[in-house]
């Protein structure tokens, strides 16, 4: 991964990666301003614009499903997922397709970004006082150098029966 | 080749290769545990394949050479390379014995006595026969051997002593049909090797040849198959997509090459469909020994003829089916057919036969289940049907035989049953149905007293693909089963379909019924606007779909083409989403979701009463199933909703207040040339001041009364199960219908009401007369009992005849007394018989009500001392004869 290097200078990174391999590897992406990270290892695809046929009676979150080669995806707002406003501009987005449980989700995102490779060192703790709807979904922070990586949890944003017990 | 032979034979096959490889690993290192236990387990397991199948010869091959390895698994024997040789040489027997039983599907003739005998010695003493001493010891050892197929001979012999098959019937059902006879021979097979005992051992052929079976096929993980499947769909999509592309430009360079591609595509889709399919002969394979078994244990001779076991259907399909159809066999070979005895008495050869017959019709696949057995009892049916409240004697009366036979199909009825020990169809019969209808399947039930049963149940080839109707509805694509749909109808003002609306519920007359509608954007949540009532009016396309016995209309916006979809499971997180049954992709490749007629229909119920108790109200259904009674929900003075049986309603009919006139301080009306008075609910009720009211027309005979009330709410199906008596006047009390409390009226109130005060000083110038009525069963009371209050009559109504007996001892007197025949404890019988010298209601005529009304019943009933006898279905003549009894006195 070629994108490492922007990130970690050379001499931290054989220190902190070579010796104890002790990197993470997300795919990055923003919502707004804000970068997220989901484990590379997670992802199947990352998709342009699609087609989403909307699901009646769905939750608000779920916002439709997709044909990805054969295989029917069910497409997540992420944005609404967070709680955050919908999208002002018209740009169509991007999405990251994830396998949970054998089944396929594609994540609705703004923007898709790089590959990263970021050391664990630089991970922190949820801070106490984020939102607590970010708090469920975010396994912690990492510290890049002008930003923070918020990664996400796949496995409690999607599932939507804890939410709904979250929000009783 | 048989099924189950050919499993075996590949699986035989195949440990068999890893018993040589195992073997010689065993010479290298004798004492390794591990290897000695697999080669242990391995021999086994053929050893008891073959005990299954019926392969005696084998049997005892495999027995001896596992009863040397089980020695020296323990430690018994010690392993040298003459026992390894010893050990590879029985292999090698059953090897050769494979091979012959692939090629002539039986063992050979002859035996291995010497061979066992010498792995016997092995066993017992540890030491290697030697080659010259085989012979002599297989003399010597021959009883020895012989004694277990001796006694596996007398345990046959046992056994067709035990089902005394008759050689004459058995005989001819062996070359009928070709798959069952070679399930048959195998069963034959084992009496062969018996007979040609002797020392004529065929030396184990040092060269077998590669079992054919086994390289024909090979096993494939299904999810392997799946994903195949998956593969060709996708492949079919694209394929469908390239052609649209071409399709309107004549001279493409494409077309002749697409055109390939779209052949061969089609081939191979049908060929990963084949991979799936499976004889349904597989499902069978479990039948004759259950049907066997049933017949020893019930002492009776049962033929079980299996007709197009070759028949194939989705491997999926046909596993959903292998209980339902085993039930189904058990059902009929347990209750269906009679006992030996029973038979002989009607005529009918000892044997019964049930058979199963399979195939082909229209991309479904047919199975019929018959049985030349007692067929079903309506008579018990009926009686059966009455206790459980599924329906009321009146209504069994104006029912065919055909429906009265599919009450058997009725959930609870099995249960009534065993209560009540009565032997009889029906066990579970309620689940078999749902199953099959689960996988869109129909049952279908033809029965003849005295002939036999069949049962013919339809179902889909495959699950994977079903026809779907293409719809739109604000503005997205839905698919609807086919098999759900009846028709579909255009509706407009102009033309003579027009939706018309009860309060804000829309309907549709077709052909002379009332089709409750729902509009699919509505209840999907797709509904933008808030008008957009006015536009459906106008024009709609209505899907008429079928949900059991319940059909309704579906408003949708537009009607595409059916399509052939693969249906796919909705995610898990949409999983509760019960409108949907699952989703699949269109050719275009768009995703569409799958309507699911059954969550539409359970919703309609939900908004047409206006609330939102989905979940009981869907768990009502389930648990009414069918039995129910049609009520008439409506509103009169106050919100609490009431409900009068529908078939007590003759008109609803909307009154313009303008017309109501008084006569005497009564409102009545003119209507159909007569005058009809009005009731209320209440003393309090207030009529609206302008406008229409609302009106339930009451009849009998010649007389009519309106009921006036604020709204008409719904019509609803449900089980008629009153809770709570009031005793308030008017009401019969209080039911649960459609998942909310409702008050019952009685209807016989409001009769009485408008009557006595119409026609009181003619009719009923002196003391009403005395009636008791005693019938067990709640329905009929009710029905009865404002039936003969507006005749004039006083009723008391009684549960049974102890209760009367109990108000006799009371000292209370009555005109007349109608009992029921039939009743838990004390019978009619006994009843008048107790009645027939009594001091106080010596006198009082009784006339029995039954729906047992033969000539030796009448003869009976005069006997002890009823004064007449009534259908019980016959209304009418119950009043005209309580009428002339009374008279006569």
């Amino acid at each position: 991964m070629s994108d490492n290097k922007a990130l970690v200078p050379s001499h931290e990174r054989g220190a902190a990666l070579d010796l104890r391999g002790d990197t993470k590897d997300f795919v990055t992406a923003y919502i707004g301003k804000q970068l997220f990270g989901i484990p590379v290892l997670t992802v199947q695809d990352v998709l342009g614009p699609q087609r989403i046929t909307r699901i009646p009676l769905a939750p608000p979150e779920v916002a439709g499903s997709l044909n990805l080669r054969g295989r029917i995806v069910t497409a997540i707002d992420v944005r609404k997922r967070l709680g955050l406003r919908d999208k002002e501009d018209e740009d169509p987005g991007m999405s990251i397709v994830v396998d949970q449980g054998g089944e396929l989700y594609s994540l609705m995102v703004d923007q898709v970004g790089e590959v990263l490779s970021v050391p664990k060192k630089a991970f922190e703790q949820n801070p106490a006082t984020l939102d607590a709807r970010w708090r469920e979904f975010s396994d912690g922070i990492f510290r890049l150098d002008k930003k923070l990586l918020v990664i996400l949890d796949v496995t409690r944003l999607l599932d939507f029966n804890a939410a709904v017990k979250q929000a009783v | 080749m048989d099924d189950l032979l050919s499993e075996f034979l590949t699986e035989t096959s195949e440990s068999l290769s890893t018993l040589d490889v195992e073997l010689v690993k065993l010479e290298q290192n004798p004492n390794d545990p591990d290897i000695l236990s697999n080669i242990f387990r391995l021999v086994h397991t053929i050893k008891g394949t073959c005990g299954f199948l019926g392969l005696p010869r084998l049997e005892a091959v495999a027995h001896a050479g596992e009863n040397v390895l089980g020695k020296i698994r323990d430690g018994e024997l010690i392993v040298t390379p003459p026992a390894v040789t010893l050990v590879l040489e029985s292999i090698d027997t059953i090897k050769y014995l494979l091979g012959e039983l692939e090629q002539n599907e039986a063992e050979p003739d002859g035996n291995d006595a010497d061979l066992i005998a010498r792995l016997n010695h092995f066993a017992d003493t540890g030491t290697i026969m030697g080659g010259d001493a085989a012979p002599a010891a297989a003399v010597e050892e021959a009883p020895a051997d012989d004694a277990p197929e001796m006694t596996d001979d007398e345990r046959l012999q046992a056994i067709f002593d035990a089902t005394e098959v008759d050689p004459e019937v058995a005989e001819p059902e062996a070359p009928a049909a070709a798959p069952p006879a070679a399930a048959k021979s195998q069963e034959v097979a084992p009496a062969k090797p018996a007979k040609a005992a002797g020392p004529k051992a065929e030396a184990p052929r040092a060269e077998v040849k590669e079992s054919s079976v086994a390289a024909q096929t090979i096993r494939v993980n299904v999810e392997l198959l799946e994903n195949l499947m998956t593969l060709v769909s996708e492949l079919v999509l694209t394929r469908n997509q390239l052609l649209q592309m071409v399709r309107g430009k004549d001279d493409s360079e494409f077309t002749v090459p697409l055109q390939r591609l779209s052949h061969i595509t089609t081939d191979l889709q049908e060929g990963v469909m084949k991979t799936r399919m499976q004889p349904i002969g597989n499902a069978w394979a479990k039948l004759p020994r259950i049907v066997r078994d049933l017949a020893l244990e019930m002492n009776k001779k049962i033929d079980l003829q299996m007709i197009g076991a070759d028949t194939e259907l989705d491997r999926q399909v046909l596993e959903l089916i292998k209980d339902p159809l085993t039930h189904m066999v058990r059902n009929s070979a347990d209750h269906g057919l009679e006992d030996i005895p029973g038979r002989r008495e009607v005529g009918k050869p000892e044997t019964g036969t049930v058979t199963l017959n399979a195939y082909h019709e229209g991309g479904h696949i047919i199975i019929e289940i018959s049985d030349d057995g007692r067929g079903l009892n309506l008579e018990r049916i009926k009686a059966k049907a009455i206790t459980n409240g599924l329906a009321t004697e009146s209504e069994l009366e104006s029912m065919g035989d055909q429906q009265i036979q599919q009450f058997i199909f009725k959930a609870g009825f099995s249960t009534a049953e065993k209560v009540t020990s009565v032997s009889g169809r029906g066990v579970g019969m309620d689940v078999v149905r749902t199953n099959i209808e689960k996988i869109g399947g129909t049952v279908e039930l033809k029965s003849v007293e005295g002939r036999g049963s069949t049962f013919i149940i339809k179902i889909p080839l495959t699950l994977a693909i079903v026809s779907a109707l293409i719809v739109e509805s604000g503005g997205e694509r839905f698919a609807i089963p086919q098999i759900s749909v009846l028709e579909l109808v255009r509706a407009s003002n102009n033309s003579e379909h027009s939706i018309e609306r009860i309060h804000d519920t829309p309907v549709l007359r077709l052909r002379n019924r009332l089709l409750p509608l729902v509009t699919l954007k509505k209840i999907l949540g797709l509904d933008t606007t808030e008008e957009a009532d006015d536009g459906v009016d106008e024009e709609a396309f209505i899907v008429v779909a079928q949900v059991g016995t319940y059909s309704f209309g579906i408003i949708v916006d537009r009607v595409f083409d059916t399509e052939e979809i693969v249906v796919k499971p909705v995610a898990p997180i949409l999983r509760d989403l019960s409108l949907f049954s699952g989703n699949t992709i269109l050719g275009d490749g768009s995703v569409i979701m799958i309507l699911d007629p059954n969550g539409i229909a359970n919703r309609t119920g939900e908004i047409t009463v206006g609330d939102s108790q989905g979940v009981e109200g869907k768990a009502k259904a389930d648990a009414s199933d069918g039995e129910t009674t049609s009520m008439l929900v409506f509103r009169a003075g106050g919100n609490e909703v009431r409900a009068v049986p529908l078939a007590l309603v003759a008109r609803l009919e909307e009154i313009d207040v303008e017309n109501i006139e008084h006569s005497n301080g009564r409102p009545l009306v003119q209507y159909r040339g007569k005058l009809m008075p009005l009731v209320f609910i209440d003393g309090g009720y207030q009529m609206k001041t302008e406008g229409r009211q609302p009106t339930l027309v009451f009849q009998d005979r010649e007389r009519t009364m309106g009921l006036v009330v604020d709204e008409i709410v719904d019509i609803v199906d449900d089980v008629l199960n009153v809770e709570l008596t009031a005793d308030q006047d008017g009401l019969v009390g209080s039911a649960v219908i459609d998942g909310k409390a409702t008050d019952l009226i009685d209807a016989g109130y409001y009769l009485e009401l408008a009557f006595s005060d119409w026609f009181g000083t003619e009719e009923n110038g002196g003391e009403k007369k005395r009636v008791l009525l005693i019938d067990d069963s709640p329905f009929f009371r009710n029905l009865l009992t404002p039936m003969l209050s507006v005749a004039g009559f006083r009723v008391t109504a009684l549960e049974n005849a102890e209760q009367a007996m109990e108000l006799k001892n009371r000292g209370e007197v009555f005109d007349a007394i109608i009992s029921d025949i039939e009743m838990p404890g004390m019978n009619g019988f006994e009843f008048a018989e107790a009645l027939q010298n009594d001091e106080l209601w010596g006198e009082t005529p009784i006339i029995a009500l039954s729906s047992h009304t033969k000539d030796e019943d009448f003869e009976r009933g005069r006997q002890v001392g009823f004064s007449d006898y009534v259908a019980k279905f016959d209304r009418d003549a119950l009043v005209s004869t309580l009428i002339q009894t009374l008279s006569t006195i």
